[in-house]
């Protein structure tokens, strides 16, 4: 394939010789193991999660983070956080919604203006940390409170309402309906085409990543960003691409929730971006960069609808919800620290 | 390696289960004693699924009121929320996929719970909706509807405001996003003579709450009422009345123990309490009475669980329940 003088993480596993070792240093090990854990306890425990209709729904549940997941993996790999990633899945399915049930634009225009706007958004991410070298912790975090107040002003100003009604009546609703929120029924249980994104995004990521010469450029900029300039990568392109595949993933989770629901309030998607961010290190990313996993985040954001689903389905109190992810984020951690220091390959 | 590995797993699941075991309490799955022989034998499950945050005091009195229902007739109630529309959806339909024997549920934002609901309904899974969503019940295809219309409170609201003589109210909304919440204060301000202006804060802060209002009045010092549309941010609207040192009067929609304590002072002019109690014990009420004597309470028609006032007049005898975390 193709060929570069960086020596990426990916490639580093190889001076392993011990087969065992080798397994350990995948980023995406420890996720693995949790999930399945994670399965197999519920399975057991309860009698409707291992069904084809429970499955159906903690499918569901762990889709859409899923496919946020996957993105927020390649730009932690690269080195850089997007806090405005949660609210853009509700800035992106409030344009469609306001366009199309006020101003009577046609949806396919909608959905495509809307795209366009998510990835201005995120190139502007991208720019605004390149150009002025701020923490990207800190320039996300304030489009995401721009974005969150354009959100709820900006819909309340036009539509008079905070969350979009009547989108069903929208011409030509059902032509784009079944590309992003259509169901097919398999054997009583009821899977989501989420589910199908959500299994595309993380093939294509894994794809770049570990088979692209762009793949090698995230992990370059994420590792040794000095090096990685000096010996050519474009690393500016690499970053703001980066921040706008996120955007572009949280333009496909608008459209899923708009679709799905038929319906997007204002305040859609606020307080998601750390799950994407839990489900990413979950799956063995860095915070520090140049470490990770597109496989790994998926498989976080599968622990995470399994959890969800699965409490309750086992009828616990979801109150308790948060502190288990809190508790399986830390738990992750320690065992990819682990295995990282005892498996020497990476840093 | 592994064994670190199994031991991290055994970990893994041995906090799973102390979370299984710490979550039973409240719950009784059999009514120890009951009035039927009948009623200890009967293995009936309830699904509730609310739209509410965490930690939101209205709710937690629907739910308290669901789970008594439940212990009351010996059936096992749980009790799931989640603000997000698309969410909700998932939790009805997780509550389907354990065939559960009814589902309670609020809408918030009704098109985006329609399809799971319908096909709740299209499963046989009985449904009865409560809080709101009264308008789009029936087609949903829903049993009943327990709620108060957020249109009838918020014109009595408006009417009663518009009695006290105040002419500049503002109305403040804790959750963006929220349909009935808007209503409310729509409605109101339909019927009230004076000016009615929104504003909006984050509910999940308190204390922002009280430092946006507060700073609302003293930018505003024409203010004379506050309308608040949760028990607690009247308490909130207080401390920020109290801050400001203005004359603002404070009411609200929904009950709390610090508010029916501060009517008794003089302090909160009046509270709406729509009784989330009992659309909790009567979301579950209806789907026993359909489960055990194919009974439709209403008749295909909403069942009013308010509004009643709750004034310096009545609020010694609503006190002694709103301690106990009911009203």
């Amino acid at each position: 394939m193709t060929t570069t003088d960086i020596v990426t993480v990916g490639n580093r596993p190889r001076l392993e010789s011990r087969p065992l070792r080798k397994i350990l240093a995948r980023p995406e090990i420890g996720a693995l193991v949790a999930a399945l854990a994670v399965m197999l306890f519920f399975s057991v425990y309860t009698s409707n999660f291992m069904t084809l209709s429970g499955a159906g729904v903690w499918l569901e549940s762990a889709s859409t983070f899923g496919i946020m997941a996957v993105a927020v993996a390649l730009l932690m790999i690269g080195g850089e956080f997007d806090l405005s990633a949660g609210v853009m899945t509700g800035f992106t399915a409030l344009i469609v919604g306001v366009l199309t049930s006020h101003y009577g634009l046609n949806i396919w225009v909608a959905v495509l203006v809307s795209l366009v706007a998510a990835l201005a958004v995120g190139a502007l991410n991208g720019f605004l940390v390149m150009r002025t070298g701020l923490p990207s912790f800190i320039v996300t975090l304030g489009t995401f409170f721009v974005l969150a107040g354009i959100d709820l002003a900006v819909t309340k100003l036009i539509t008079g309402q905070v969350a979009i009604q009547g989108m069903t009546n929208v011409p030509f609703y059902d032509s784009v309906q079944p590309l992003f929120g259509s169901s097919i029924q398999i054997g009583g249980g009821t899977f989501y085409v989420s589910v199908l994104w959500w299994f595309l995004a993380t093939i294509l990521a894994t794809w770049v990543l570990l088979r692209t010469r762009a793949g090698n450029w995230i992990f370059a900029v994420g590792g040794q960003l000095n090096s990685s300039r000096q010996v050519g990568v474009p690393v500016l392109k690499t970053k703001v691409g980066l921040f706008m595949t996120t955007a572009g993933a949280a333009w496909l989770v608008g459209m899923i929730s708009l679709f799905r629901t038929s319906t997007v309030q204002a305040n859609t998607g606020v307080g998601q971006e750390f799950i994407y961010i839990i489900c990413a290190v979950v799956g063995g990313c860095l915070l520090t960069g140049g470490f990770g996993s597109a496989i790994g985040a998926a498989l976080g954001a599968l622990i995470y609808g399994m959890v969800f689903q699965g409490i309750t389905f086992a009828q616990w109190d979801t109150n308790w919800l948060r502190t288990f992810l809190g508790a399986m984020l830390l738990l992750a951690v320690f065992l990819n620290h682990f295995v990282r220091t005892r498996a020497g390959g990476a840093r | 390696m592994t064994k670190k590995l199994l031991v991290g797993l055994g970990i893994a699941t041995t906090a799973a289960l102390l979370l299984s075991a710490c979550s039973g309490t409240g719950q009784e799955p059999q009514a120890s004693s009951g009035g039927g022989s009948e009623s200890a034998s009967l293995d009936l499950t309830y699904a509730v699924v609310t739209h509410s945050g965490p930690g939101d005091a209205f709710w937690d009195r629907v739910k308290s009121g669901a789970e008594r229902a439940g212990s009351d007739y010996g059936v096992t109630v749980t009790y799931n929320a989640d603000p997000d529309p698309a969410k909700q959806s998932q939790l009805i339909d997780n509550a389907v996929a354990q065939d559960v024997d009814g589902i309670v549920v609020s809408m918030a934002n009704p098109d985006g719970l329609q399809s799971s609901i319908e096909k709740a309904v299209a499963a046989g899974v009985p449904v009865v909706t409560i809080n709101s969503g009264i308008e789009r019940s029936a087609e949903f295809g829903a049993l009943t509807h327990i709620g108060q219309s957020e249109t009838v409170a918020g014109e009595a609201v408006g009417d009663r405001l518009s009695e006290e003589g105040l002419t500049n109210v503002l109305c403040v909304i804790q959750e963006a996003g929220n349909v009935g919440l808007e209503e409310r204060c729509g409605s109101a301000a339909s019927t009230f003579t004076g000016s009615m202006e929104n504003l909006q804060v984050d509910g999940t802060n308190d204390a922002e709450v009280k430092a946006t209002i507060k700073s609302k009045l003293q930018a505003d010092s024409s203010i004379d009422g506050i309308l608040t549309l949760g028990g607690q941010y009247a308490i909130d609207a207080v401390g920020a009345v109290d801050e400001a040192g203005s004359e603002a009067t404070v009411a609200t929609f929904d009950l709390s123990e610090d508010v029916v304590s501060n009517i008794e002072d003089g302090a909160i002019l009046f509270a709406v309490d729509q009784q989330p109690y009992v659309q909790g014990f009567l979301g579950v009420t209806a789907l026993y009475l359909d489960s055990v004597n194919g009974n439709q309470i209403g008749g295909g028609q909403p069942v009013y669980s308010g509004p009643a006032f709750v004034t310096e007049e009545n609020a010694a005898e609503v006190a002694e329940y709103a301690a106990n975390g009911t009203r």
